[in-house]
């Protein structure tokens, strides 16, 4: 209990990775909540990342984290402009309205 | 013992933030919680002794990506509330899901070990001994062996940098703007003009 082993890390990192699973489960409309479960669950992959790096005494589990979050920021970036022109366009968020979106 | 503690002080607000950002009514209080959770996950990472990540964490997510996220969230101007509708339908196929996702992931992780010669098919082990610190031994890294990931990452975000900027520009119309091309090569032909005025004629 009182000694921090590999175990408790990966607890962590399971139960925020499933909490952003069950974000996007649960705010099915609204897809700026949907991109922050996304976060959610990147950060849950590269916790995991550093632990294994950390007890694996393995620097190459950080640098690939650092690779992660590169992609991620990129990510969210690109996500919220295309978010942002299409509520220029259609005034609306709605997951349901982009998926009609065609062409 | 302090350890101890301070893994589970980190831990519990991670997690109770993380919950709060996919259940709050407001989305203005989702990316506040999200912004803890990275805080106390930032805290995670200094107790495994990846000091330069905490702080990258602390500086690209909260500095820039959180940001970003309540930049949109207060600009838009959406009724949030019409989009929470349906949340209680969706509860238990989230609440299934997520509870054998998190079983699968006990049952995946719980039968965990190291293989037994792990320390020999390290890729590239954690100079020890403290005189190397994180960061060094982490540049050491990326700078040698990992250049070329680096070098990509860079161009991952150049292009994300000009595909946000392309997508949200906009040219408006009626706009008076300064026209630099124009100015500059304007001549004196274009601006003066010299004409002959017979005395008490006038033009």
């Amino acid at each position: 209990m009182f000694t921090i082993g590999l175990a408790h890390y990966l607890t962590v990192a399971a139960i925020l990775f499933t909490l952003g699973v069950f974000g996007i489960f649960l705010n099915r409309k609204n897809v700026i909540i949907i991109m922050m479960s996304i976060e959610l669950m990147l950060l849950a992959v590269n916790l995991n990342m550093v632990t294994f790096s950390s007890y694996l005494n393995d620097m190459v589990g950080q640098v690939f984290t650092m690779f992660i979050l590169t992609v991620a920021a990129a990510e969210a970036a690109i996500g919220l402009a295309i978010l942002v022109v299409f509520f220029r366009n259609r005034g609306t968020i709605a997951v349901e309205e982009i998926s009609q979106l065609k062409g | 013992m302090i350890a101890a503690l301070i893994f589970y002080m980190f831990a519990g607000l991670a997690v109770v933030s993380a919950g709060l950002v996919v259940t709050a009514r407001n989305p203005v209080h989702s990316v506040l919680f999200l912004i803890l959770c990275f805080f106390n996950a930032a805290g995670l990472f200094l107790l495994l002794g990846a000091e330069f990540l905490a702080m990258v964490l602390v500086v690209v997510y909260v500095g820039a990506v959180a940001v970003m996220f309540l930049f949109v969230v207060m600009m838009l101007d959406i009724n949030f509330l019409k989009l929470r509708e349906g949340v209680a339908q969706y509860l238990p196929t989230g609440a299934v899901i997520g509870i054998v996702l998190l079983v699968e992931l006990a049952v995946s992780f719980g039968g965990w070990s190291f293989a037994p010669d792990v320390e020999a098919m390290l890729a590239s082990p954690a100079p020890n001994g403290g005189e190397v610190t994180n960061t060094a031994a982490l540049g050491q890294l990326i700078y040698t062996k990992y250049v070329y990931l680096f070098q990509a990452s860079g161009v991952v975000l150049l292009i994300a940098m000009i595909g946000a900027i392309l997508l949200t520009h906009r040219s408006r119309s009626g706009v008076r703007k300064q026209k630099i091309y124009d100015q500059v090569g304007v001549t004196a032909k274009d601006r003066v003009e010299i004409r002959k005025v017979s005395t008490g004629g006038g033009i």
